[in-house]
């Protein structure tokens, strides 16, 4: 229920930068001030001190105010964000995300920025613009922040000169506009004395701008000339007495109304919308319907005709200027993870309730946060950003992020901590995949199989190399080719001689190599047959990518078990001896992990009976 | 200098309505993205609004998950009643936990400690209660502006295997968007109310005229004052000391816990509007009147949380 204030309601501030520069007690006078911290906090922020503080005993240190977790100072770790609010005299709310401003929390910093509206970008007035300053303006305005409030502090440091402050605004606002940040306001203050903090300065008869707070309480989002464009990701489908079928979700995106045209961006469907259904006890315990809803509202969206709709989809205002699905986008991307970005590692990719596997196919470059320079990169690491290429597993409607953070947006997601590891932000869909329609012949899996009198699969050997996952193969194929099976073996050693000689032994180009084999195991099997792959295939990802390609009944994971000791001692392709001098930096077991199967379908021992061995596998093969 | 006009106003609807949106939009991907979540009810004015927005996340359809209280058997009596009235009122799925084997075992708030009592008998029986009906998400009316460790508490804030809270696991929050997936042994606590403030709770309540217990507002009640806390003797199982007699005091409470534990304050107010009046003018945090907070320090909350305490 959105009521139509003329005012927005809630400002979403930003705050970063270390305590030097005189932020933790710039924010705390401003909370305090505006009455938002309860008198007990303010009461321990004048009794307690901690080690290092010069304040006396007695007067608030607002540092306090802002501090961090017991957990964190243990173990001096920094938790990205901390969130407070504030309640400005006019009745605004102010929801202040701030982040602790060590210089290399990028990360950090592109957290508190993805939901700003504002940033405060606090310059010491004795030290002028610093490496930090043009980092924190550069974050913000690549994660969508409109307003840069530029608070030039300790201006009573530098004998409240003019000059001083048009000196560092000045550089500010060229940075701001190579940038393209709309808005730059700027204020000169002393966060220790109180300076245009909440009460104007009478040290700075030469500045006639607003105070902090009321440069807070005027703010107004800065909009497009043009109307923004409808935009409703489903969250979650409503079924109730009587046959209700609803979209429930959150209008990210302009606004709806009762009888509009919509259409399902996934799909491409339309339909009009039929009602706006929200719950409203005032209107006699019933239920009572919006005839529109503005951006922000939650509300359930139900149509006048049946089309489909899952969770996830786009639903958006019909016309020209909603988002085609596409399969590859290219975008910018805050690392987050503490592993590296891995080439052609599939990761989960997140965008509003939408989830779909996801790879990073290029690395375009990274990006100098200070600078503004773009230097060639092949990996991100944590705390990078980066404009880099994705390729979605099926093509999926995304906006630029310029035009809806919502539906622009999204998280890669790891598959096996189910950690979240970049924050990214699409630029521009590559390709509409509309491009590449897939056709369907007549002659299809199923006819196949009919032909062929059995079942296709997967039979995905992993394991060290020299563990025995050739040789199992080898002697399986035999005896199912024996009985009619029509097989073929995908070896790891021989596609690096054709398919994939381009690749090494990287995890980036390991994931690729499982990525393209797993790819080929897939058209094999369309065509009917029971491929085995032997491929040392060490990553855990990897191989839950490679099994989600298939139907679950399709694809067998086999674990080939043999003793590191034991490959070592065989050494049949001589692999280990050069691992051990030094030769092989990447050999799995030695140089790099390997990261055995959790839940294989079958667990084999390479020091096993090879018959016997094969006899399991072909039991299970061919499902006895 | 000048004095610029001062700005104009913003309702306190509007904030209400923005603040209303997040919750249920939060509400929404919690019932969707989990496979079995469930709504921990504490009865208090917290838990009256998380319910009431429960209702308007899935309207017309009803809550979709159940509704779990975690009873030390130290509640208030009436809190137990208005719990048990709302439940049959709204249909739910009431599942009620409790440390049977540490109440049998004569745990109480008076023999055991604040600190220990609370383990059992809310960490415990919160953990115990999560495990035996398989939940993966449960939703807690936490607010950030209710302590100090709070403020980086996360809206979806992930669990490891045990219910251990590990500050280094938090995921940083972008957007709208939440990553909900789970590794195999974790789980979430989602906090709807995270950038609700006490008093936005009570414009809120006030506003949509949510039911909540009588305790809330003044009215004589038999008080006992202990180190200046003032404990109302709500059963007979609260052991009086030599010479100590209850004595009738208008009193309310600002937060609903354990009886035992749960100090009065001297207000008249009884009606909605001033219990509203009163709490905007309030400079203390609510969190001044509970002595389950006390022990430790101002950091004990979040020792609390990493055992597995909302």
């Amino acid at each position: 229920m959105a009521s139509n204030s003329a005012l927005t309601p809630v400002l979403h501030l930003v705050t970063c930068g270390s305590v030097d520069d005189g932020k933790s007690t710039l924010i705390g006078r401003l909370l305090s001030e505006t009455g938002s911290v309860p008198l007990d906090t303010l009461e321990y922020a004048r009794r307690t001190r901690r080690g290092g503080s010069t304040i006396p005993v007695g007067e608030i240190d607002y540092s306090l105010l802002t501090d961090g977790l017991e957990a964190e100072r243990e173990q001096g770790i920094t938790i990205d964000v901390a969130y407070r609010h504030m309640n400005l005299p006019n009745g605004r709310r102010v929801l202040v995300a701030d982040s602790p401003g060590h210089e290399q929390y990028t990360r950090n910093m592109a957290v508190a920025a993805s939901n700003g509206d504002v940033s405060i970008l606090m310059v010491d007035a004795a030290r002028g613009v610093r490496p930090q300053t043009h980092r924190h303006l550069t974050i913000s305005a690549l994660m969508g922040v409109k307003t840069i409030i530029v608070a030039v502090n300790k201006m009573d440091l530098v004998g409240y000169e003019h000059a001083t402050f048009e000196e560092i605004v000045g550089t500010v606002r060229t940075t701001a506009a190579r940038l393209d940040v709309p808005e730059v306001i700027a204020i000169p203050v002393s966060a220790f004395v109180g300076d245009n903090i909440t009460v104007a300065s009478e040290n700075m008869p030469w500045y006639t701008g607003p105070t902090l707070q009321e440069a807070l309480e005027t703010w107004e989002p800065i909009v497009a000339e043009e109307e923004q464009p409808f935009r409703f990701p489903v969250q979650f489908i409503v079924r109730a007495e009587g046959n209700f079928r609803g979209y429930a979700g959150t209008v990210v995106s302009g606004s709806v109304a009762r009888g509009d045209d919509i259409v399902i961006a996934d799909s491409g469907r339309t339909a009009k919308v039929d009602r706006i259904v929200t719950y409203d006890l005032h209107v006699d315990g019933h239920i009572a319907d919006l005839d529109s809803a503005d951006d922000g509202a939650a509300v359930t969206i139900t149509l006048d005709h049946e089309v489909d709709v899952t969770r996830g989809d786009i639903i958006a205002a019909a016309g020209a200027d909603a988002p085609q699905p596409s399969d590859r986008f290219a975008c910018d991307m805050v690392w987050l993870g503490e592993e590296p970005l891995a080439h052609g590692r599939s990761y989960l990719l997140v965008s509003g309730s939408r989830s779909v596997p996801a790879t990073v196919t290029n690395v375009r470059h990274r990006l100098d946060v200070v600078t503004g320079h773009e230097h060639a990169a092949r990996l991100l690491s944590m705390n990078d950003i980066g404009r880099v290429e994705i390729a979605t597993d099926k093509p999926i409607p995304m906006d630029a992020y310029s035009l809806c953070r919502d539906t622009g947006g999204f998280l890669l997601v790891d598959r096996v901590t189910a950690d979240t590891v970049a924050a990214g932000m699409v630029r521009h869909a590559m390709r509409r995949s509309t491009n590449v329609v897939r056709h369907d012949y007549d002659v299809d899996e199923e006819a196949r199989r009919l032909l062929m009198g059995h079942d296709a699969k997967v039979v995905w050997l992993t394991g060290l190399s020299g563990a025995g996952k050739s040789t199992i193969a080898d002697a399986a194929v035999r005896r199912l080719h024996a009985l009619g099976v029509h097989t073929y073996v995908l070896d790891g050693d021989n596609v690096r001689h054709g398919l994939n000689k381009d690749l090494g032994f990287t995890p980036e180009d390991r994931a690729e190599n499982v990525r393209r084999v797993a790819e080929v195991s897939r058209l094999m099997v369309d065509a009917g047959l029971v491929v085995f792959v032997a491929l040392v295939s060490p990553f855990v990802a990897d191989r839950r990518a490679a099994r989600d390609l298939f139907a679950p009944d399709q694809f067998l994971e086999v674990y080939v078990d043999t003793p590191l000791e034991v490959v070592t001692e065989r050494d049949t392709k001589g692999l280990y001896a050069k691992a051990a001098s030094g030769d092989l930096p990447n050999l799995t077991g030695v140089g790099q992990e390997y990261e055995p199967p959790t839940s294989p379908d079958v667990v084999l021992h390479g020091t096993g009976d090879l018959e016997r061995s094969v006899d399991e596998l072909v039991r299970a093969i061919l499902g006895e | 200098m000048t004095i610029t006009d001062s700005a104009p106003a913003v309702p306190y609807d509007a904030v209400l309505d923005e603040l209303e949106a997040e919750a249920i939009h939060i509400y929404r991907e919690t019932a969707a993205a989990f496979k079995n979540p469930v709504l921990l009810y504490s009865i208090g004015k917290d838990s009256s609004v998380l319910l009431h927005l429960a209702v308007k996340a899935f309207a017309p359809a009803p809550i979709p998950f159940p509704v779990m209280h975690i009873d030390t058997g130290w509640k208030f009596r009436e809190m137990i009643e208005f719990r048990d009235r709302r439940a049959a009122e709204l249909s739910l799925d009431l599942r009620i936990a409790q440390n049977t084997v540490a109440k049998e075992e004569g745990v109480t708030p008076f023999t055991h400690g604040t600190h220990e009592y609370t383990r059992l008998m809310k960490t415990v029986a919160l953990r115990e209660g999560l495990d035996r009906y398989g939940f993966d998400a449960a939703v807690g009316g936490a607010r950030r502006d209710e302590e100090r460790s709070r403020a980086k508490e996360r809206i979806f804030s992930l669990r490891e295997p045990g219910h251990q809270w590990d500050p280094r696991k938090q995921r940083p929050e972008f957007w709208r968007t939440a990553n909900t997936q789970l590794a195999p042994g974790q789980s979430m606590r989602v906090f709807p109310l995270s950038n609700w403030t006490e008093l936005d709770v009570w414009k809120y309540i006030q506003r949509e005229d949510i039911p909540i217990p009588d305790l809330y507002f003044a009215k004589p009640r038999p008080i006992v004052e202990r180190d200046g806390t003032l404990i109302m003797v709500d059963d007979d199982r609260f052991p009086l000391m030599e010479g100590e007699v209850p004595t009738m005091r208008t009193v309310r409470f600002r937060t609903l816990g354990c009886y035992p534990l749960t100090g009065a304050v001297e207000s008249t107010a009884d009606t909605m509007e001033q219990l509203v009046a009163e709490m905007a003018g309030a400079k203390y945090s609510e969190r001044s009147g509970r002595l389950i907070d006390g022990e430790g320090g101002s950091e004990s909350m979040e020792g609390k949380k990493k055992e597995g305490y909302f």
